[in-house]
């Protein structure tokens, strides 16, 4: 009632005469009411501690934050630490690992989901359950699978083949991929799901279509599913990478950032800063460049996406 | 009007009884098996004075557990009591005004006359006014032997780091690791300002901790620790552990030959039931220097606005330091008591030697009452990196270490 009450007294303000403001911000007031608690959080939180993130991380703030200007300190150490550049590379490693990995599992545990098999309901709880445990329980279970005293490599000795090893969780160059087995099992039954959604919105028709032309399976699929399907890739996309840009809680109870330092990841470092070295300004420091680097990637996916539009 | 009366007189009763019983919620890191024992001495005593100890244990260590409680306390929701250090890691938070003034039951209690050696005060020492009650004094110059491992080796128990690094090919072959250690980087950056102090010397060491000298980092007797350090390295293959308890664990199994570690994995060797000398020995200074570090633990208090909580707090921190609670709970803990005049109850061979040391003066300050944690953070991940990466040489450590401790504040 009230809308159409505010839209007609618009009009008619409107039509009123050039010196009244255009009342287009009245069009919809509930709604926009009721936007404005997520508008404040926005602002002050999301932006505002940004904002206030990136100044401290200007200043040589210990344990309490203090405005006691540094210039380029902190970065200059960041960027000298090798710590920190460890801690990028795996994130890179990790990063594309996952997506890919992820994206393609996920896909195919759906496609596979799709085609009617019995039991779909228990396969996709079963799929599924893994995302309910948090990172620390996910961790510290494959910790003690991939322990070699404990775990798998134990298993499989006692089962007859003395020569195995199976032990990436000791051996800097391959503990990313350990942290990446523990990540994939967490993370890909939600992807499956989004993805088993996406499959079910396309239209039987396409599939009979595409059997008519005599496609085959694996090609109607790449050629005509997944293109069908851009946005929900898009979600699993933003999902998946939200989940390897805030990749801490796994390390930290998987491997500690072990052996030495090569399994760190930024956050870790962010948090070791912070509290353990009681230097909240080199914390700052690196999550303002963990945005830095969010931001160029998403700067251009974004113009691409919504400038084209504009134009059209 | 009677009954009236009785309950009214009852319910006082019982408000002004539970008024005086205050309830104190403790953060600390002791959860081996021998550090639990210890804590629950202090929360029996505290417990018998009529009050409620609360147990805020948390796993993992002081790196995991110092940023909980730093961000409890930061975070406007402090505990009533914590467990950090001697040393600089509370400095931030004392000059900040977030901990408790604990002068006036220092006077009251005497403390400064009682407190050996006095530097356990001094860490937390603000303009003269003291803000920690310290329990104990705990030395990170041990090495602890496995007397089960070396007789299975067939060799004698070394009783010095040279006599060590020979006998480790032996143990070797035997199927036994010669040197446990932890995968967390505070016991490799642990275990080497130990061989620092053995194998360098008392004054070097001071130099670079104390003073900051970097050149002495790059100096001759610092290369020799880094070479020892580096070939450490290999002695302690074999062993794929987290914690230091469970490299202990290995010892007191006769898996492992020997661990540098702090006197409180003496808690652990008296949990499993072993015997100084007889299933175990131990080498302070690592059997090359006679030296005690005073590090060890010390309680801190946040400020709250409760005045009865308050009064719990300054109540909590004169017990801990009283001689009764000392003595039980040092003796289960495996460290020293901070005051000369009590007697500890299990004194073994190796805490004998510890307290024969400090007797004797031959102590040192301890890393952290030196060191700031920001630059132990970038000397731990230094060295676990190095302990981790077999291409790295000792000379690149040095120029690394070297270069920490110019910046070091």
């Amino acid at each position: 009632m009230a809308l159409s009450e505010a839209t007609h007294a618009g009009a008619q303000t409107e039509q009123g005469g050039p010196s009244h403001k255009p009342v287009r911000a009245f069009k919809n007031i509930s709604a926009k009411l009721a936007s404005l608690p997520m508008v404040f959080t926005a602002l002050i939180v999301f932006l505002g501690g940004t904002i206030w993130t990136i100044v401290y991380s200007f200043t040589d703030s210990g344990l309490l934050p203090r405005l006691r200007w540094d210039g380029l300190d902190q970065y200059e150490r960041l960027w000298n630490s090798r710590k920190w550049l460890v801690s990028i590379e795996n994130l890179a490693i990790y990063g594309v690992c996952s997506l890919i990995g992820t994206l393609v599992i996920g896909f195919t545990l759906a496609a596979l989901l799709d085609r009617k098999v019995r039991g779909e309901g228990v396969l996709r709880t079963i799929f599924l359950y893994p995302f309910a445990l948090s990172f620390i329980v996910t961790g510290l279970v494959w910790q003690w699978i991939l322990n070699p005293q404990l775990g798998l490599q134990s298993v499989v000795r006692g089962m007859g083949w003395e020569s195995f090893t199976f032990d990436p969780l000791n051996n800097s160059k391959i503990v990313m991929f350990g942290l990446l087995i523990a990540g994939l099992w967490q993370g890909t039954g939600l992807i499956m799901c989004i993805m088993l959604a996406g499959l079910r919105g396309i239209d039987e028709d396409i599939w009979k279509a595409a059997r008519v032309d005599g496609i085959g399976t694996v090609k109607t699929y790449i050629r005509v599913i997944i293109p069908m399907m851009r946005p929900v890739f898009v979600t699993s996309l933003v999902l998946i990478a939200s989940g390897i840009v805030k990749l801490y809680d796994l390390v930290v109870a998987q491997t500690s950032g072990g052996p030495g330092i090569s399994s760190e990841v930024p956050a870790k470092y962010v948090m070791t800063a912070m509290f353990g070295g009681q230097n909240l300004g080199q914390g700052f420091a690196a999550s303002t460049m963990m945005l830095v680097t969010v931001v160029i990637i998403l700067v251009p996916w974004a113009i691409l996406e919504f400038g084209g539009k504009k134009r059209g | 009007m009677k009954l009236t009366t009785k309950l009214m007189a009852f319910s006082a009763i019982v408000s002004a009884s539970s008024a005086s019983a205050v309830e104190l919620e403790v953060m600390h890191w002791w959860t081996s098996g021998g550090e639990a024992a210890a804590v629950a001495k202090f929360a029996e005593a505290w417990d018998a004075s009529g009050n409620k100890w609360i147990d805020g244990a948390i796993a993992g260590g002081g790196d995991t557990a110092r940023p909980i409680m730093v961000s409890r306390i930061i975070g406007g929701d402090p505990p009533a009591a914590f467990q950090f250090n001697h040393g600089r890691q509370a400095e931030e938070l004392i000059e900040a005004g977030l901990l408790l003034d604990l002068t006036d039951v220092a006077e009251a209690e005497g403390w400064a006359d009682i407190v050996n050696p006095p530097t356990l005060l001094d860490a937390c020492t603000v303009d003269g006014r003291i803000y920690c009650a310290p329990v104990n004094i705990h030395s990170w110059q041990w090495m602890w032997l496995s007397n089960g491992a070396y007789e299975k080796a067939g060799v004698p128990v070394p009783t010095n780091w040279t006599e060590f690094t020979e006998t480790a090919p032996t143990l070797q072959a035997a199927g036994i690791t010669p040197l446990a250690m932890g995968g967390q980087s505070w016991q490799q950056n642990g275990a080497f300002g130990v061989m620092a102090v053995a194998l360098a010397g008392e004054e070097a060491w001071l130099a670079v901790n104390r003073d900051k000298n970097a050149d002495v980092v790059m100096g001759p007797e610092y290369a020799r620790v880094f070479e020892a350090f580096g070939a450490a390295r290999e002695l302690s293959a074999g062993l794929n552990v987290q914690d230091w308890n469970q490299a202990t664990a290995a010892v007191i199994n006769d898996t492992a030959g020997a661990q540098i570690m702090g006197d409180w994995a003496q808690g652990e060797f008296a949990v499993a039931g072993e015997v100084a000398g007889t299933d175990y020995s131990c080498l302070p200074g690592l059997g090359e220097v006679a030296i005690l570090s005073t590090g060890g633990d010390a309680f801190y208090f946040p400020v709250v606005d409760d005045a009865e909580i308050t009064a719990g707090q300054k109540e909590l921190a004169a017990m801990l330091l009283s001689p009764p609670v000392q003595v039980s709970f040092n003796s289960a803990k495996g460290s020293l008591p901070i005051r000369g005049d009590v007697d500890l109850t299990t004194v073994n061979e190796c805490t004998q030697k510890g307290l024969d040391l400090l007797a004797a003066g031959n102590i040192l300050p301890a890393g952290e009452t030196l060191i700031s944690p920001d630059t132990t953070t970038q000397l731990n991940d230094l060295m676990t990196e190095f302990w981790n990466t077999p291409s790295m040489t000792p000379a690149e450590v040095q120029e690394q270490y070297a270069a920490i401790i110019a910046d070091a504040d």
